[in-house]
């Protein structure tokens, strides 16, 4: 090892602390890459990908989805899923909706973050189409009907028979204003 | 040839100057010390308006608002202010005097690193006199707690957080590079004694953790003020991820705030049972095990945000682990102590509650590892006397120790053994009617960093109060201990213990400005 490099000298140790500075920005991605590699955190994916066509909704198996929408910082906006519940079968395509009202009387930008519980089953659920990945600028006093049209994955393991599937929405107007015309 | 020696041998410059300008290791020893006694003070007044406003339910003195910037600052004063310049303090005065070094080997820096603290705790202070107060979001500033709803001081802190972490990165750089290069010849690293290697392993955890803390200040930074979302779900990012890179510099920070006491806990438990340590060699090997597995258990303290089943018993294990190497720690001193001539002075007494209290915070220590049992010991007066345990009776007891043990060679004069006997029968005292009724608030469900609490926990709480104010009080009879030996305690004898061995004994009392300009002749010894 080159004499400035040891742990031994100032210049090897300010190398570590240079290191160690970078190691905590890298925890950033690190953190994401760990939990999309083990399934944690009830993050879905963006939109499927697949060929759509291709699924046969042939199995009988029914599973519970339920719908949770929750209002960041109890936003005063009207949000909710026109259903609590559905039971459908595995591979079935099935499109509900969810109602938002900006009870603001200025426009606004809303974001919605979605999370799957249980965690395992986050990779199972496919979108086809969400509101939740763009963001949603909304008129003063707008109400809307968000779209979501989505999946099961068959292969969703067995011991999995009811999951739930939440939306928290941001009113993100300040960080992003773009939107608004 | 006496007037070279003269020019060769000068003392320390005269007038306030010295204390600015010194590069001198004892200067900056005492200048870290008496730093680190202040903010004792300061921290300790918060904690004093803290358990003034607990004393009994309801809202008597101070409002909610400012009661949360009294904790935020009693933590962040008293672990950045107090316990670690502290132990800086007691490795500048020691370790070049303990392994025969004339000074350190990066003097200048040691002059800068401590004067980079004042300024750094000025701005701290400072943010309490500001619009909106001093921060408020607990001292381990969560997210969204230091992000969306911080008051404007947050950059204030941020900064004040930089800056401390630049001092205690280069004191540890300094510690290191001295350790490593200015032994006395013929010293091998299986020679040094504890405290230097406990300096050295805690020195190599403030340099891997403490660049990680700037990192996630940083970040708080960009996330309030450039718009980014590191630690907000609106912009993709994620609040649990501020948790899992603050504990990972947060839990190595706890052993950093312990390991050096366990070094002094060493050095004065073989002086005062007059036998060697015993085990030496798995004393190092243990304080290495802690350090390394201080990196891997940082979830525990995280049990409740919603981890995987595999996660929490990972974690839970690991934690679990530590209490092996710590054990063969607490076995060790008391071996030594086995069968040992021992006599009762004011640091033996200190050191020997630092072993009972400790151990007590360890246990509670390890209840809180369970996982399962942590969901319902989570934020509450629990976990607070746990790592009060730790921390006052571990901590600060061992650097009070180690001033009481080193005071006669950096002074040259003799405590008053008599006050140092009830300095710690005072503070014995005090600290466990402080810390001991808050396991039992805590189990039955007091929450931690409330204001107010239910009618049930208002005896204990009463008590816990009058414990503190006694602990506090009984800190200014050290002040007085302090100044009475240095004005006009006895002169100290060469060797004021009869069991002390080490280099740091064999130069004259009170140390010279300059010692060891020669190296030691360690086969002479």
């Amino acid at each position: 090892m080159k004499h400035w490099l040891k742990p031994s000298s100032p210049s090897g140790l300010i190398l570590i602390v240079v290191l160690m500075f970078g190691f905590g920005f890298a925890l950033v991605p690190l953190y994401d890459v760990f939990c999309e590699v083990t399934g944690l955190n009830g993050k879905t994916k963006g939109a499927y990908q697949g060929d759509i066509n291709a699924l046969a909704a042939n199995s009988d198996r029914t599973i519970t989805v339920q719908f949770v929408a929750n209002r960041n910082d109890n936003l005063p906006w009207g949000f909710y899923p026109e259903q609590e519940e559905i039971k459908l079968t595995v591979g079935e395509r099935k499109q509900i909706h969810f109602s938002v009202n900006n009870s603001y009387n200025r426009a606004v930008v809303a974001q919605a973050i979605p999370s799957v519980s249980p965690p395992q089953a986050a990779d199972y659920l496919n979108k086809i189409e969400c509101f939740c990945f763009q963001r949603q600028p909304l008129a003063a006093g707008e109400a809307k009907q968000f779209p979501l049209v989505f999946f099961v994955d068959p292969a969703l393991p067995e011991e999995i028979s009811k999951l739930t599937l939440s939306y928290t929405l941001f009113d993100i107007s300040e960080r992003d204003a773009s939107g608004v015309d | 040839m006496s007037a070279h020696a003269e020019t060769m041998h000068h003392g320390p410059a005269k007038g306030f100057s010295r204390w600015i300008l010194t590069t001198n290791h004892k200067d900056i020893g005492t200048l870290y010390l008496v730093f680190s006694l202040i903010m004792l003070f300061i921290g300790g007044t918060m904690a004093f308006v803290i358990r003034a406003e607990l004393f009994q339910p309801g809202l008597q003195l101070v409002m909610p608002e400012f009661f949360n910037q009294m904790t935020t600052m009693h933590g962040l004063i008293m672990i950045f202010g107090a316990v670690m310049p502290a132990f800086v303090g007691l490795a500048n005065w020691q370790v070049p005097l303990m392994i025969g070094a004339p000074d350190m080997a990066l003097p200048r820096l040691n002059n800068f690193s401590f004067w980079i603290l004042p300024f750094a705790f000025a701005m701290l202070l400072s943010t309490l006199f500001m619009p909106g107060g001093a921060p408020d979001f607990g001292w381990t500033f969560y997210a969204p707690l230091s992000t969306t709803y911080a008051p404007p001081s947050v950059t204030f802190f941020v900064f004040a957080v930089h800056m401390m972490g630049i001092s205690s990165i280069l004191g540890a750089i300094n510690v290191i590079v001295t350790i490593f290069n200015m032994r006395a010849p013929g010293m091998k690293m299986m020679d040094l004694p504890l405290f230097v290697w406990s300096w050295l392993i805690t020195a190599f955890l403030l340099i891997a953790v403490m660049p990680v803390l700037a990192a996630v200040v940083t970040m708080v930074l960009m996330d309030v003020h450039f718009g980014t979302s590191f630690f907000s779900a609106a912009g993709g990012g994620d609040p649990v991820l501020f948790q899992h890179v603050f504990w990972f510099f947060a839990h190595p920070e706890v052993y950093i705030m312990v390991l050096p006491a366990f070094g002094v806990i060493s050095e004065i438990i073989p002086t005062f049972a007059r036998k060697p340590l015993f085990g030496y060699r798995a004393m190092v090997l243990a304080t290495v095990a802690i350090a390394f597995l201080s990196f891997i258990v940082w979830a525990h303290h995280m049990f409740t945000v919603g981890m995987p089943l595999a996660g929490e018993l990972f974690f839970m294990y690991t934690t679990m682990l530590i209490a092996v190497p710590t054990g063969v720690k607490v076995f060790n001193w008391i071996s030594t102590m086995f069968k040992g001539s021992m006599t009762f002075e004011t640091p033996m007494l200190f050191a020997i509650a630092f072993i009972v209290l400790f151990t007590i915070g360890g246990l509670s220590g390890l209840m809180l590892a369970i996982a399962p049992a942590d969901f319902q010991y989570h934020d509450t007066y629990f976990v607070v006397a746990h790592f009060h345990y730790v921390l006052v009776p571990g901590s600060v007891f061992g650097i009070i120790a180690a001033v009481y043990y080193w005071l006669p060679k950096w002074s040259g004069k003799m405590y008053d053994e008599k006050l140092g006997q009830w300095h710690f029968w005072l503070s014995f005292i005090g600290v466990n009617l402080t810390f001991f009724p808050m396991h039992f608030v805590g189990l039955a469900g007091m929450p931690r960093r409330i204001p107010d609490y239910a009618l049930q926990f208002a005896d204990f709480n009463m008590l816990t109060s009058l414990g503190a104010f006694l602990f506090g009080t009984t800190q200014l009879l050290f002040v007085y201990i302090l100044i009475k030996t240095v004005r006009s305690g006895k002169k100290a004898e060469q060797l004021p213990w009869e069991g002390a061995r080490g280099l740091e004994w064999s130069v004259p009392t009170p140390a010279p400005y300059h010692t060891f300009t020669t190296p030691p002749d360690l086969e002479r010894k």
